[in-house]
């Protein structure tokens, strides 16, 4: 993770097209600025960087089932449990499902876990449209490089229709 | 058997907690009921779960933006329940 610039997630571990499934890994930094402000003396991820890693998470996977040709956004965050503190250096496995594909929508189904135990879960929409800006899609493929996305896999199932 | 419009507007009320009695087949579910587009979203998916089907939003939206189509003919309950009946037919035929 690199907190300050939003790069909340490091490395896709799995993503899996047919079963509509993605797992992440996401290494909580030992130092951030964040933490000298939450909290002094008491360091925590905050929740709102773990809803914003799940999104990331599910975005990728809402990303490969629309074969790279559109970028989703966030719309709503549904039941999202902080169920546990989440502290500097932790490693967090973040794993994601597609709930509901709609036109233009979809739903996923997040949660994260740290040491095989779930630390916070939610419910996530988002709309997608077609990439709005050359530069958005230039960096999302340069994103995509950097944590493992599967390109080519994805471009060869584009090429086969 | 209930009808179309009666599943669709006890999907409107439970999501987006609307009185029940307050939905008819003439009202607009924008004009009339006040639902923006985030919350149509949730009746769609309820909708889509509901019938089996995937109602093309996207599509009636470019129709509405195209000015080919107008938001009555998608979104009065009454019309919404016609097209989600073709689309059944059309997903059996």
């Amino acid at each position: 993770m690199n907190l300050e610039y939003f790069h909340l997630i490091d490395r896709i571990a799995d993503l899996n097209v047919g079963e509509r499934t993605i797992t992440v890994e996401a290494n909580v930094p030992e130092k951030s600025t964040i933490f000298e402000g939450h909290f002094p003396g008491f360091p925590l991820m905050p929740g709102v960087l773990l809803i914003e890693a799940m999104a990331q998470t599910s975005g990728w996977l809402v990303i490969a089932m629309n074969k790279f040709e559109r970028m989703p956004f966030l719309a709503a965050v549904k039941e999202a449990k902080m169920r546990t503190f989440v502290t500097p250096g932790e490693q967090l496995m973040i794993e994601a499902s597609i709930v509901h594909e709609g036109s233009g929508f979809a739903m996923t189904a997040v949660k994260v876990s740290a040491k095989g135990k779930m630390v916070c879960n939610s419910t996530l929409t988002f709309r997608h449209v077609p990439f709005p800006h050359p530069d958005l899609r230039g960096h999302m493929e340069t994103m995509a490089q950097r944590i493992g996305f599967p390109t080519e896999a994805i471009a060869e199932e584009r090429n086969n229709g | 058997m209930s009808t179309t419009f009666d599943q669709v507007a006890t999907i409107i009320a439970e999501t987006c907690d609307i009185p029940r009695d307050t939905i008819t087949p003439e009202s607009h579910a924008i004009d009339d009921l006040g639902i923006d587009s985030l919350d149509f979203l949730d009746i769609a998916f309820a909708i889509d779960k509901a019938f089996g089907i995937k109602l093309p939003l996207e599509k009636w939206t470019q129709e509405v933006n195209d000015g080919k189509a107008t938001t009555e003919q998608y979104f009065v309950l009454k019309n919404l329940s016609a097209r989600i009946d073709e689309l059944v037919a059309a997903k059996g035929a």
